[in-house]
């Protein structure tokens, strides 16, 4: 294993970690997408373009925002519940 | 149970699991070092057979075509219960919603990122055969220029460009295609998925036989697909912001 392999590796590790630690929703789907960038910075060190160019768009763009709308739809919901 | 207890079960497990995944990861081979016969005989018979450059995608969308085809179901399954399940908020119903990002930044950097991504999608899905990419990837990379319509402009914009009627249709015809082209490897007596096309001049865009046309097909129904579960949930979302919902 190369040493930017390793570092890679462990960006990954943090990022999940930190995924999991994040306590806000909201706060939780931005650090999935950060997540998302570590996770296409391993499959490009691992000479995997590909699978990273569909990573980038679907950790990148497509999951955080269909997360983060489902999350506000909930949100609003449970705001006029509350009323 | 105590919070102490909860903590020495925890730590128990969780060191059980990372020993259990070490000792896996120690015994697997290096990287670069594939054990199986395939990937070595795929490599050496790829351009003799398929005139191919890139044999990922000649593995994707010949010899594992009929695998894709699954996959590409798969996905349009996904989509159909997607809609299905969020079906209770109409695009009519968020037609008139005004839900637009005021920063010039944002709109400055929309402008800039929204067609770079789709040519770039385009460029991808285009030379599937050649580099690395394909109609997978070319197909989210599009929908994500889709996106960023939403997230740098406005709702209403998406709306306008994302509608339903326009890319359900898309979406069936993409799905059709891929089939439809087995379909046709069967007319002409040949396997199903089978290449029928003349295999062209190695490394060039008019080449490969028909594994370009199973890229396209792929790479619009999959383009389509995501833009539409898009658009599910903004409609969803916009609706109960706005107060449109149905009670």
């Amino acid at each position: 294993m190369i040493p930017l392999q390793a570092m890679c590796l462990a960006l990954v590790a943090l990022g999940a970690l930190a995924v999991v630690v994040a306590r806000d929703v909201v706060r939780q789907a931005l650090v999935l997408s950060l997540y998302g960038f570590a996770l296409v910075a391993l499959f490009v060190v691992y000479q995997a373009p590909d699978v990273a160019l569909s990573a980038l768009a679907v950790g990148g763009v497509a999951y955080p925002l269909v997360l983060v709308a489902a999350i506000a739809r909930v949100n609003e919901t449970q705001r006029r519940r509350k009323r | 149970m105590t919070t102490r207890g909860r903590t020495a079960l925890f730590l128990a497990g969780a060191g059980g699991l990372g020993a259990l995944l070490l000792w896996g990861l120690a015994g697997l081979p290096d990287f670069g070092h594939y054990a199986g016969p395939y990937g070595d005989i795929l490599v050496h018979v790829a351009k003799p057979q398929r005139n191919i450059a890139n044999v990922v995608t000649g593995v994707v969308f010949d010899w594992r075509g009929f695998d894709t085809m699954g996959e590409e179901l798969i996905l349009f399954g996904a989509v159909v219960g997607v809609a299905m399940l969020l079906r209770e908020t109409r695009e009519h119903d968020v037609a008139d919603v005004v839900d637009a990002v005021r920063s010039d930044a944002v709109r400055a950097s929309g402008l800039v990122a929204v067609p770079v991504t789709f040519v770039l999608a385009l460029s991808v899905i285009a030379h599937g055969h050649l580099t690395p990419g394909g109609g997978f990837q070319g197909g989210v990379v599009a929908s994500a220029a889709f996106a960023l319509v939403f997230l740098s402009a406005e709702y209403r914009a998406y709306h306008r460009i994302g509608g339903t009627a326009l890319w359900d249709s898309v979406e069936g015809t993409g799905a059709g295609a891929f089939v439809g082209l087995g379909l046709l490897a069967l007319a002409l007596g040949l396997a199903f998925l089978e290449n029928f096309l003349p295999l062209g001049t190695w490394n060039t865009l008019l080449s490969t036989g028909s594994i370009p046309l199973l890229n396209w097909a792929s790479g619009v129904a999959v383009a389509a697909g995501f833009v539409l579960v898009y658009g599910e949930f903004l409609q969803e979302t916009m609706a109960v912001r706005h107060g449109k919902a149905k009670p």
